[in-house]
């Protein structure tokens, strides 16, 4: 089972990411949880969202507290919170940011793939707005292989429709070349 | 629609099975976090994609009332509450019970005020306990959309006429997306008949309803009411038998995993079943003999199905999501309590309080759970309960 | 004839206490608990049915000439019809015992 921990604000969709990752698992046969750190909504406030993805049923109701994969939506956070609490060797985080994996200084010496994208300047182009929950998806894919691009195309046109859908899926695989993987 | 498998959250689920199910009538007031389900059965209605009257009201009290009228005439009747919107409705939540009328009600479990929280537990269902509607807990997306139909089938049994809750766990089932297969119309329509009341208002056999009743047949009414309930239970198990012939996916009024040679078990009702079955899955492969009891069927309460599922146990652990505040301790516990008092080799009875109010209880603690209530049983600490992760 | 409740056992209860026997409430003859009647003088009686229309109990009748009476069956003796008759037609007697 592979769980993932996603970091936003209030608004910036963190947990359509994790939505479309789950769906785009679930399609490919796979199971697959998505939610969001219950309560109310509250735009620009820290968020966070989780996902599951794996072979079988999943049987967990709780919130994951040792996620195998980190995605940090907003660079903004990084002071606020320790993106890579409870992970473990070998977990990936996955920063929005136009730094290197090598310029971030987070989790030196632990063995933490650091991957990088610069998410705000492909949104800005792609979309014309620094939403980036479908950016970073690019960046989630390249890293970890846990599904293709071509997995998440029908559930994320379903979700936005065709025109913006296509936009977002642009930025998505722009992201997928364009991403920094650290070593 | 054709049958398929869906990634989709689970209020959506359970509102495409509303509509599937061909509802009638539809009146509910909007509240968190049973709000998601609403809202898509309202867009549902309003797209012209089901034939249904959506009555928004102005208040739950009013839900209730409008779901009451239309199950009175015969229409298939659907609402959806929370807490708050539980207990405004209260008042006519016993009414409709009273009257036999059926409808299905989806109650996204959470937690009463005061402290106003928003969050899950059980303290909303557990106030409502004693109504005279039937309670049925679901664990996951697929039950929780499989019992809408389950649930329509058995309220609107001629032989149960009675209104039916399909508990969920807020923001834990209702707010998460996972897989749920979605069946055909076709065999919903053959698993579901349209709805028959014999004694439905119609201008061609009036009656009357809802009557007052003198002392001299009160008592005659409420034990009407009282082996109505007790007589569902037949109902509820070939309903849920039928549609396990159907889908494949069977439901049992009390649940059991790894319980065949267990010394002790965890007993939990709702969503929280499968984390303990993760949990115990892992105990296991440490030699620990322990394994899941799940009540399913919570009213009418099946004592039967309960007792063999726990005879030879050395004790169980209770894992409640409410406080009966100046009682003996949460209402499942209590319940099993009694179910099992003055029988010979009786499994200790070892009370948790757990995950109020959206506390999550992850892994390590039902695992810590489980082998302090062993502990606990072992020393003969069965007394009141354990507020479970209590600070001070 | 509807059972006296009193004597009604459970089992015999419909469903929900739906009362399927419909108008059964002729059989609760309300008449005794009246002491005062209303008495009609039916020469004054515009036939305007008011007395009808407020009569709480449905009790008021109307004769074969048009003018309206009360059932005495059912006539609790409220004294509504008296107070609402426009034309003051109607007078409540006292009951002798």
């Amino acid at each position: 089972m592979l769980e993932i921990r996603l970091h936003g604000r209030g608004g910036q969709g963190a947990v359509t990411s994790a939505e479309l990752i789950a769906i785009a698992a679930i399609n490919k046969g796979n199971f697959a949880q998505a939610f969001p750190s219950f309560g109310p909504e509250r735009r620009g406030a820290p968020v966070v969202a989780f996902c599951r993805v794996d072979d079988k049923k999943i049987n967990i109701r709780a919130k994951v507290y040792k996620p195998d994969v980190v995605i940090v939506l907003d660079p903004g956070l990084l002071s606020l919170l320790d993106p890579t609490e409870g992970m473990g060797e070998g977990g990936i985080l996955i920063i929005n940011t136009k730094k290197k994996p090598q310029e971030v200084a987070i989790a030196p010496g632990r063995s933490i793939k650091v991957v990088t994208v610069d998410a705000n300047t492909i949104a800005t182009e792609e979309l014309g707005r620094p939403i980036v929950n479908t950016t970073m998806l690019g960046g989630f894919i390249r890293a970890t292989g846990l599904i293709g691009i071509d997995d998440i195309k029908e559930p994320l046109l379903e979700r936005f429709g065709k025109k913006l859908g296509e936009r977002n899926l642009k930025a998505m695989e722009r992201a997928y070349q364009e991403v920094s993987i650290g070593e | 629609m054709a049958r398929q498998r869906k990634g989709i959250e689970v209020s959506i689920a359970m509102a495409d099975a509303v509509a599937q199910a061909n509802v009638d009538v539809i009146a509910a007031y909007p509240i968190t976090p049973q709000t998601h389900i609403v809202e898509h059965l309202s867009e549902i209605v309003a797209n012209g994609e089901l034939d249904a009257e959506y009555v928004p009201v102005e208040s739950e009290h009013s839900a209730m009332s409008v779901c009451c009228g239309s199950s009175a005439v015969g229409a298939r009747t659907f609402t959806s509450t929370s807490s708050q919107g539980l207990a405004l409705m209260a008042e006519i939540f016993y009414i409709a019970a009273s009257m036999r009328l059926p409808m299905v009600m989806a109650l996204a479990n959470r937690s009463l005020s005061g402290p106003l929280s928003i969050w899950n537990d059980h303290t909303d269902t557990m106030m409502v306990r004693d109504a005279g509607w039937i309670h049925v807990f679901v664990e996951n997306g697929q039950e929780s959309y499989d019992n809408v139909f389950c649930g329509f089938r058995i309220s609107e049994d001629p032989s149960v006429m009675l209104p039916l809750a399909v508990n969920l766990d807020g923001f834990i089932l209702t707010h998460m997306i996972e897989p749920v297969i979605y069946e055909d119309n076709e065999t919903i329509r053959k698993y579901l008949p349209e709805v028959r009341m014999k004694n439905a208002l119609h201008p061609d056999n009036p009656v009357s309803m809802g009557c007052f009743a003198m002392p001299e047949i009160y008592t005659e009414a409420q034990m009407g009411r009282e082996q109505g309930l007790l007589d569902a239970y037949p109902a509820v198990v070939k309903a849920w038998k039928e549609w396990g012939d159907l889908t494949g996916r069977y439901y049992r009024p009390v649940e059991t995993y790894r319980t065949e040679d267990a010394e002790y078990c965890i007993v939990t009702m709702g969503s929280y079943g499968e984390t303990a079955m993760e949990v115990v899955d892992a105990l296991r492969e440490e030699g620990e003999k322990v394994g899941v009891v799940k009540i399913r069927l919570w009213r009418p309460f099946p004592f039967e199905d309960f007792r063999s599922a726990v005879e030879g146990k050395k004790s169980l652990i209770v894992v409640d999501r409410a406080i009966s505040f100046g009682g003996p301790g949460g209402p499942v516990a209590l319940e099993l309590r009694s179910a099992l008092y003055g029988r010979p080799n009786a499994p200790a009875i070892v009370n948790y309080v757990a995950g109020l109010a959206g506390r999550d209880v992850a892994r390590s603690d039902f695992r810590k759970i489980i082998l302090e209530g062993k502990a606990k049983a072992s020393k003969g600490e069965t007394e009141g309960f354990t507020l479970y992760g209590l600070r001070g | 004839m509807a059972k006296p409740m009193e004597k009604i056992t459970w089992q015999e209860l419909e469903a929900g206490s739906v009362v399927t026997e419909i108008g059964n409430a002729r059989e609760y003859e309300t008449g005794s608990w009246r002491s005062e009647r209303p008495v009609v003088e039916a020469s004054q009686c515009i036939k305007c049915g008011v007395c009808w229309l407020f009569c709480p109990d449905a009790c008021i009748v109307r004769a074969s000439d048009g003018h309206f009476e009360a059932d005495l069956t059912y006539c609790k003796g409220c004294g509504i019809c008296a107070k609402e008759c426009p034309v003051g037609c109607i007078t409540m007697i006292a009951e002798e015992g």
